[in-house]
């Protein structure tokens, strides 16, 4: 009994570049993704995986076709309603980490709530938890030049879950790290998603690529392949490894 | 539910201002200057506009001053002949007769005579206006009694030989003796002193005999009966003047025409002067009117206003322009931050708030310390110099309203540039 996370139907999306070039950088794609899988996004430069993933994460509308995310219709929203599910829905990373450099971690950790008009008072066991979670309880106050990238990135996921999304959308997130603090952050991304987190990831690496259930290969904005390889951990009810995430 | 925190937000605002300390602190530079010289220029051109009107207010809005001036041609056609005959001019007693006969609405009027004399007693000998004129000078004049009494009608009706001193110069003359019952000599005649009097206000306008009278301390007068001054000093005055003697003829030095009420003193003025037209060959007189000096001096300071306001208002634009620059600055400086926030689910509308808040408060704290520096620079200008100066609290007001409001009005732009941005572009840039 799985939920559907994401319905696309025959998506478009065509940039205007100049006053007669336009570029379709999506070209119909039709995709469905269940609650709890681990999906990658690869393909070669170009071919419309950024594209995706921003409509995805409802940071840009498709030219046509539908999009109904977590069963809401998100196609036809404005950019106010985008705004609210954005940070109600979606929890992102970045390659670049992507924290707010006036901010300590812990409130780098609340900015999503905050936009929702919740106090860091009012939630920062919250928060707390998060960046224990991520194995920065120490360093709660912290600002993020003060961080290594390993450690930056682990405060992105922990932003990323503040707001509970139905779905982690992670774009390159191990692009700028070494092997070893990548494949960490990797390993907190497998716990996530043992734990029933959705997460959708854009990867040039093989071997990221390794850890996700299915994977989705794009050429020239269409899916080229769409290979499952290995049945989701939380769909067959295999138990994961231990997080206190809903503790 | 309130969907933003606008404390949360301020305190943002302030956090993003202090990681650039210097440039926050010179971006409020051009607000702090225009908000403090508002107030303090306001400030300085009220008090300068405050001391006018009182000493004009003390010469009696009700009243018309009429002073007996030597006409210059009179003078030099003098010299040249070189005849000693005394010249004469001003104010006679049959003018101020037709005055009270003829202009409706006066009330009374106060003639002076004044002569420049020496007051002795034992050693001391100063040298002082003698003032001959009526009891009622008192009232109009601005006279405090200090002690004893003033002139009296008796004294006019009989010529007394009586006067009455200011309190510097009694001060002055009598260190030590009670100076009441004594007496005083001037010229060859005694005068019994029977009371001390202050004037008012040391700013008034003082009673000058037609020379000049520099050098001497301007509130030593001797006050004593009209007829009594007619009989002892005559009309004809001499004068020491660059080893000459020179000698004048004037009867009435000055004559103050007091009016019913002030719209009674708009019409007083030209029916006077066509009087005085008909019988003085020449312009021998002078008028001050101080109801019109008044009305000139709010006129002035209307002007001044409107000035200052203009210079404000230039240089508190210049000031909200150079916010503007700055915040246009830190919006592209600060464009990856925009992008992150919007795709952690900032609407427009928090992204402007977010930024009006920030131009808000540089404009406003700048605002604050202009109205402190403000208050500040005047305080120092009247420590420093005798110049007096009038820190009005609507002054405080504006200036810091206008500033706060400086700060939206150039805020706003910027602040839309930034909600604008694509979230995508915006987490694009470098
Ligand atoms: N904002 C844009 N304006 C115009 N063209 C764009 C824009 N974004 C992407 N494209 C074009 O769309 C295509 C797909 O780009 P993208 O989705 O970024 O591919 P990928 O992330 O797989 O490298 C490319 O041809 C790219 O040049
Ligand atoms: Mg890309």
């Amino acid at each position: 009994m799985s939920q559907t996370i994401i319905e696309i139907q025959n998506l478009e999306k065509v940039y205007a570049t100049g006053e007669e070039v336009k570029v379709r950088a999506l070209k119909g794609v039709s995709l469905k993704i269940e609650q709890g899988t681990y999906v990658a996004i690869m393909g070669s430069s170009g071919s419309g995986k950024s594209t995706m993933l921003n409509l995805l994460g409802c940071l840009d509308r498709p030219s046509s076709g539908s999009y109904f995310l977590g069963g809401e219709d998100v196609a036809t929203m404005n950019d106010d309603q985008l705004s609210i599910v954005r940070g109600k829905k979606i929890g992102f990373v970045f390659q670049s980490y992507n924290l707010i450099h006036q901010l300590t971690v812990i409130e780098n950790i609340h900015v999503p709530l905050f936009y929702q008009g919740i106090d860091l008072n009012d939630c920062r066991k919250k928060c707390e938890d998060l960046a224990k979670l991520v194995g920065l309880g120490e360093r709660m106050d912290h600002r993020p030049k003060q961080l290594s990238g390993g450690q930056q990135q682990r405060v992105a996921i922990a932003r990323s879950l503040v707001n509970d999304p139905i779905l982690l959308l992670a774009d390159e997130p191990t692009g700028n790290l070494d092997s070893k603090t990548g494949t960490e952050i990797l390993n907190l991304l497998d716990e996530l998603n043992a734990n029933g987190k959705t997460i959708v990831l854009v990867t040039h690496d093989d071997e990221v690529a390794e850890r996700a259930h299915r994977v989705i290969v794009m050429k020239d904005g269409l899916i080229d392949k769409d290979t499952t390889r290995k049945p989701s951990s939380f769909l067959t009810g295999q138990p994961g490894q231990k997080l206190p995430l809903h503790a | 539910m309130l969907r933003f925190s606008l404390f949360r937000t301020i305190e943002l605002g302030v956090k993003s201002l202090l990681l650039h300390k210097m440039r926050s602190l010179l971006t409020m530079l051009g607000i702090i200057f225009g908000v403090c010289s508002v107030i303090a220029m306001l400030a300085i051109g009220e008090g300068a506009s405050y001391e006018a009107q009182e000493s004009i207010k003390k010469l009696g809005s009700n009243n018309i001053l009429i002073r007996s001036v030597k006409p210059p041609e009179d003078n030099k056609a003098n010299n040249s002949s070189g005849r000693s005959s005394a010249v004469e001019y001003g104010i006679t007693y049959e003018d101020a007769d037709r005055i009270l006969a003829t202009i409706p609405g006066v009330k009374r009027l106060v003639p002076m005579r004044i002569i420049r004399d020496n007051v002795r007693f034992n050693q001391s000998n100063l040298p002082s206006q003698i003032i001959g004129t009526y009891p009622i000078y008192a009232d109009i004049g601005g006279l405090d009694l200090v002690r004893g009494r003033f002139l009296s009608m008796n004294d006019e009706t009989h010529m007394e030989n009586i006067c009455v001193l200011t309190l510097s110069l009694a001060e002055n003359l009598f260190p030590y003796q009670d100076p009441l019952t004594t007496q005083v000599r001037i010229g060859a005649d005694y005068y019994r002193v029977v009371g001390i009097v202050r004037e008012k206000s040391t700013a008034k306008s003082r009673a000058q005999p037609g020379g000049g009278n520099e050098g001497q301390p301007l509130d030593f007068n001797v006050y004593i009966p009209l007829s009594t001054a007619r009989s002892r000093f005559g009309e004809t005055l001499f004068k020491r003047s660059a080893g000459s003697f020179e000698a004048e003829r004037v009867q009435l030095h000055q004559l103050t025409v007091e009016c019913q009420n002030e719209s009674l003193v708009e019409k007083a003025v030209p029916q006077i002067k066509q009087i005085l037209l008909r019988f003085h060959k020449k312009k021998d007189y002078e008028f001050i009117v101080p109801l019109q000096l008044l009305r000139q001096a709010e006129q002035t300071k209307r002007i001044f206003n409107i000035v200052l306001g203009s210079i404000a208002a230039i240089s508190l634009v210049v000031g909200g322009i150079g916010i503007m620059n700055i915040m246009l600055a830190t919006v592209t400086e600060r464009t990856r931050e925009i992008g992150i926030r919007r795709a952690l689910g900032a609407r427009k509308n928090d992204i402007i708030v977010q930024f009006l808040i920030e131009t808000v408060v540089l404009s406003v704290s700048g605002g604050l310390i202009g109205v402190l520096l403000g208050v500040v620079t005047p305080i120092m200008v009247s420590h420093f110099t005798d110049m007096k100066t009038v820190i009005t609290f609507w002054s405080l007001i504006i200036a810091f309203g206008i500033s706060a409001a400086i700060g939206v009005l150039f805020g706003i732009y910027p602040a839309s540039r930034a909600a604008n941005l694509h979230p995508i572009e915006a987490l694009r840039n470098e």
